[in-house]
């Protein structure tokens, strides 16, 4: 039996072929926004696996050090290195800025870090760790700088020595990481315009410089803490969580945080998303297939005439569906592959998404294609004889 | 030749119901013999192919009897359950317009009937070579409908009709699109194929040009038949 839906894809193939393309930038679209919440939830994971910590001590009450704000002071380490379990302890600051790269401004995020401590960047890409105490960084690729530029943050400059791959926060802006000396004075640091302007503010009620003022650069967000072999994670917490003037996250905690409370919104929006571009995919998928059916009306009238059997008829329209359905299918993930990398922020498409997409779209031709057979199998024969 | 092709015996068709009901067919008689090419003439709307439509199995007629080579197909009611297989290998049909399948080349589209009959795929390509050379459009076997002028098409789709031998061809006014020469040259082709295969074939027509070719005429006019011995001129 000749394959009708074949001869006639191939009778007008260029015609096909536009139209699936069409249909395949649309799906392109889709698995491009798929790739967009994977990239979040990997960025949001990345954070926490490239951090090296098994628990996250943060100030009581609080979500931070990603999801909120959080101080503590940095003797915190030490005291923590005494708790049964806790093989190291390292403070870490953080602070998501906007630096000159060059003549563009990039966001990052700047991470002060104990060297060798928990927080520490686990392998560089490029170049050495940061040995000195002061005006040292270690840049993500992705920020753009390269070993051996300067970084101006604030009043100071920095070298750097290191370059990481895939280090950055929970929105997806690189990290660079100074000491946390550094970090620490960066934060609290004022620039000079601020310091004259309070000079001249202060000079106007004199005695507000002699007030105690409270030693800001002693802060610190958050202690990394990594374990010795066979604590428990949750055991550990517990007697930290003991003090209770501190908080204390194991790593599902805070996966639970970043991954289900601090991108669940954007998550859910590109969810929306998804779920409309679906429906406009399948609608056009459903339009397609049934204005190309009804090109054909006269045909099938012939064809019922002459003793074509209704599955005949609808094997016919479900497979040229499914011809468009994989046409744009591959015409998508080709182009979410080339786009993919263009994004500003990670697009991650995996290989497991673009499965469940090609049998998303097949199942949604298939259906699409329901509406275009119900209206061909009720096409009278009669029709073709005139009069 | 003891057995007629078609025989039908008082059929009527009734299109709808009470006050608005519109006897199409009002008893309408007819005989064909096999190898027989025979003229329904008649003006729009006298029931031509409401007739046509009955013998071919598409719309069910109201009451009456209807045979196909002995067979009872209808009477009073549908005696055969699968009215598409009866389509399928008893009926051929040629259209006013030929209807060709357009991304099927000549050869297929002629072999698409065997084949939906279960003939294998190249078995029914002989058979459509066979029958395009019968019309002599052999040459044209592997061309594209879209490359054929509108008399090889008519010949393409009388190849089609003939494509299962069926014993009775529908051909409803075949010669319409087409100028005298080749209308005539299309019912010299019934004609002929009638006689090779002895395919009982109503040609259904108002083309005053072939009129006189018919060997018998059925005159429909109001939903009636009326038979007369036609001129019988050679095509």
């Amino acid at each position: 039996m000749i394959n009708l839906a074949g001869r006639d894809i191939l009778h007008n193939w260029g015609k096909f072929v536009m139209t699936g393309a069409g249909l395949g930038l649309l799906i392109g679209v889709t698995l491009t926004m798929a790739g967009v919440y994977r990239g979040m939830v990997d960025d949001a994971q990345a954070l926490i696996v490239n951090s090296g910590a098994d628990l996250w001590v943060v100030q009581k009450d609080t979500l931070g050090p990603y999801a909120e704000p959080s101080a503590l002071h940095d003797d915190v380490a030490r005291d923590l290195l005494l708790q049964p379990g806790v093989m190291a302890a390292g403070n870490a600051a953080y602070l998501t800025m906007q630096i000159q790269q060059g003549k563009r401004e990039v966001r990052i995020m700047l991470v002060g870090i104990e060297a060798g401590k928990p927080g520490t960047p686990a392998y560089l890409v490029a170049g050495r760790p940061i040995t000195q105490s002061h005006y040292e960084a270690l840049a993500d690729i992705k920020s753009g700088f390269s070993l051996g530029e300067r970084i101006r943050i604030r009043r100071h400059e920095y070298t750097v020595t290191g370059l990481t791959r895939r280090m950055v926060s929970s929105s997806g802006d690189p990290m660079i990481f100074v000491p946390l000396k550094d970090a620490q004075e960066v934060q609290f640091l004022k620039d000079n315009d601020a310091l004259l302007n309070e000079r001249i503010r202060t000079n106007t009620a004199p005695g507000i410089l002699d007030a105690p003022s409270p030693s800001s650069s002693q802060m610190v967000n958050a202690v990394l803490v990594q374990l010795k072999p066979g604590f428990s994670d949750e055991s550990v917490a517990d007697g930290i969580r003991r003090w209770k003037h501190v908080q204390t996250y194991t790593r599902a905690q805070m996966e639970e945080i970043l991954v289900a409370r601090l991108i669940a919104t954007s998550a859910k929006q590109i969810f929306m998303f998804l779920v409309i571009l679906s429906i406009v995919s399948a609608a056009i998928v459903a339009f397609i297939i049934y204005t190309m059916t009804m090109n054909k009306i006269r045909e099938i009238a012939v064809l019922k005439l002459v003793g074509a059997s209704n599955q005949t008829i609808s094997g016919m329209i479900l497979q040229q569906a499914l011809g468009l359905g994989l046409i744009g299918f591959v015409v998508g993930k080709t182009a979410a592959t080339f786009w993919a990398p263009l994004f500003p922020k990670y697009v991650l498409l995996i290989p497991g998404d673009a499965l469940r997409g090609f049998f998303l779209v097949m199942l949604m031709c298939a259906l699409a294609s329901s509406f275009a057979i119900r209206a061909a199998l009720r096409v009278d024969p009669s029709s073709a004889i005139g009069g | 030749m003891n057995i007629p092709a078609i025989e039908i015996e008082n059929l009527t068709k009734r299109y709808g119901q009470g006050d608005t009901a519109v006897d199409a067919l009002k008893g309408v008689n007819m005989t064909i013999w096999p190898g027989e090419v025979v003229g329904l003439v008649g003006p729009s709307g006298s029931g031509k192919s409401t007739l046509l439509k009955c013998l071919g199995a598409v719309i069910e007629p109201t009451s009456g009897k209807m045979q196909l080579g002995g067979q009872t197909i209808y009477d009073n009611k549908w005696e055969i359950d699968d009215l598409r297989t009866l389509r399928r290998d008893r009926i051929g049909f040629v259209f006013q317009a030929p209807y060709l399948i357009p991304f099927l080349d000549v050869t297929d589209n002629i072999a698409l009937l065997p084949m939906l009959a279960g003939v294998p795929n190249d078995k029914a390509r002989i058979r459509a070579r066979e029958l395009l050379a019968a019309l002599d459009v052999g040459h044209r076997a592997m061309a594209q409908v879209s490359q054929l002028s509108g008399g090889e098409q008519q010949r393409v789709s009388i190849a089609r009709a003939l494509a299962n031998h069926p014993p009775v061809i529908l051909a409803d006014e075949p010669t319409a699109p087409l100028d005298s020469e080749r209308a005539l040259n299309v019912v010299r082709l019934l004609n002929q194929m009638a006689q090779q295969y002895q395919t009982a074939i109503i040609v259904v027509t108002h083309d005053e040009k072939i009129i006189p070719t018919f060997k018998r005429i059925y005159h429909i006019r109001d939903g009636r038949t009326y038979e007369e011995a036609g001129e019988g001129r050679s095509a």
